[in-house]
């Protein structure tokens, strides 16, 4: 018999059964995990795994290979239920465990990650707070994936200071003295993620989103062959309408933002150019409907 | 030759009796022999009631609600308050709705909540008739009575976020201690949500 008892954050549970749900974790020592929680579903044990809690779980199966099952202890912070009347905080929640869920493999134990994660979900009641500590954490999230951006130095000069911009190939920050001839082709570096003492404006915010998301988009899950979290979507524009986010002005034009131009999500949303008409056609719809 | 204890005709009403919820093969086995025992008290009674519902019963095109009539007869009741429609995930919380018999509005079924981990977006949501049925005119109040979870608070957020710029108010049903619950055995999360909904 195979067992073991960590502290976890819960990603989320889908139903198995009447009675039962399947339960995605992420624990320091162990990373992202799936088991059963039998009666997952009752009064009592529901509100301890929503997504988002930090949770005391035991793991029991017949062997290590086998999905095996959670027993749910307790709840050592039920984030999920402070956050119910907060729109802002819910959708930062569930993009949160949203990527988290799809884009970690099972398996692979990342301290870093789960202490970042916790610091996150934290603070997520503080709406002037958590979408700087959104990206960075984004930033981190992919540099665990094996896809991290170098800040630090620019990728033509060498230099460490004046960055502006982020080569979407490499990854590599760019000065902006280098970058003025690629102004089309960089994804704007916000400069929050190179100077601490910079306060992010919502513009810093939709350059940070946009710099993120075309790493999460078009690197770590077009490797996995998905698209991003719908969660993370919804996210961004409940920041748009809440004013924490703005859309990077295009470099061309330096005046109107992007999505006007091009029709469609701008890039820092997740707009792939191989998504499938039917996904496109899905989230048009999903625009504004008869408002006045 | 092959001995055979059960007819097929018995193996599929087993097999389609423990498709059903809260069944599985041994209580379906057990139902099956209580309907073949009383055939005309309860099988072909029965039969006739699956048959008519089969062939009758369709989601009220209006609010998703489940009946023989189109629109469904809650729908074309005349002693209801047209001016308040209660919005909910799925017809058995309508059910549960009628039985506590506290609402005497209309409603307005979803069909669900959205679900990054079920894969169910807005699209496959009745909302953009909720939308037309609150722009319509008429309405003045929309209750968004969805589930206390992740789920079922995102889909309110998001159906409040597309009711905006409409002329109707938009209220949520309160979360925090439920009737004969004991503080001290509730969850933390629980007790924080009544808190901070106190008056």
């Amino acid at each position: 018999m195979a067992e073991w008892t960590d502290i976890a954050i819960s990603l989320g549970a889908r139903t198995f059964g009447e009675t039962d749900v399947i339960l995605d974790i992420f624990t320091p020592s162990r990373g992202h995990t799936r088991a059963m929680v039998y009666g997952g579903i009752s009064q009592k044990k529901r509100p301890l795994i929503e997504a988002g809690n930090t949770i005391e779980v035991q793991w029991k199966a017949k062997s290590e290979a086998a999905l095996g099952h959670f027993s749910v202890a307790d709840a050592t912070n039920q984030r999920a239920a402070r956050f119910m009347t907060d729109p802002l905080a819910l959708a930062g929640l569930s993009a949160v465990t949203s990527i988290m869920r799809d884009g970690l493999p099972e398996g692979e134990a990342k301290q870093g990650l789960f202490e970042a994660t916790e610091t996150l979900l934290d603070v997520m009641g503080e709406p002037d707070v958590w979408p700087a500590i959104f990206i960075k954490w984004e930033i981190g999230f992919l540099q665990q994936m094996g896809y991290g951006l170098d800040l630090e130095t620019c990728a033509l000069s060498g230099g460490n200071d004046g960055l502006t911009h982020v080569s979407p190939k490499t990854g590599r920050a760019v000065r902006g003295s280098e970058a003025e001839q690629y102004l089309d082709k960089l994804l704007p570096l916000p400069a929050f993620l190179t100077d601490s003492k910079a306060p992010p404006s919502p513009y810093d915010i939709g350059a940070g989103f946009r710099l993120t998301g075309h790493f999460l988009v078009h690197r770590l899950f077009a490797d996995l062959n998905r698209d991003a979290p719908e969660a993370r979507y919804l996210m961004l524009e409940r920041l748009e309408k809440a004013e924490r986010l703005i859309m990077p002005k295009r470099p061309d034009t330096g005046t109107a933002p992007m999505q006007q131009h091009s029709g469609e999500r701008p890039t820092y949303m997740g707009a792939k150019p191989d998504v499938p008409e039917h996904k496109r056609v899905s989230r048009k719809v999903r625009q504004p409907m008869n408002r006045k | 030759m092959a001995h055979r204890s059960i007819g097929p005709e018995i193996t599929r009403l087993i097999e389609m009796m423990s498709k059903l919820p809260g069944m599985g093969p041994r209580s379906a086995r057990r139902a099956t022999l209580h309907l073949l025992k009383k055939p005309e008290q309860l099988l072909a009674p029965m039969s006739r009631a699956m048959a008519d519902a089969a062939q009758k019963v369709t989601a009220c095109d209006v609010c998703g609600n489940f009946d023989t009539l189109n629109p469904c007869g809650v729908c074309q009741s005349k002693g209801r308050d047209d001016s308040v429609i209660c919005v909910l995930a799925d017809v058995g919380d309508l059910w549960a709705m009628e039985r506590s018999g506290v609402f005497r509005g209309r409603y307005h079924v979803l069909g669900g909540c959205l679900s990054a981990l079920d894969g169910i977006g807005p699209d496959d949501l009745n909302i953009a008739s909720l939308v037309k049925r609150a722009s319509d005119g008429g309405v003045k109040e929309i209750i968004l009575a969805l589930n206390a979870t992740v789920d079922g608070q995102t889909t309110s957020h998001y159906v409040a976020d597309q009711l905006e710029g409409i002329d109707v108010a938009v209220s949520r049903l309160a979360h925090g201690v439920p009737v004969g619950g004991e503080l001290g055995s509730l969850d933390d999360g629980t007790i924080a949500a009544a808190f901070s909904s106190r008056r």
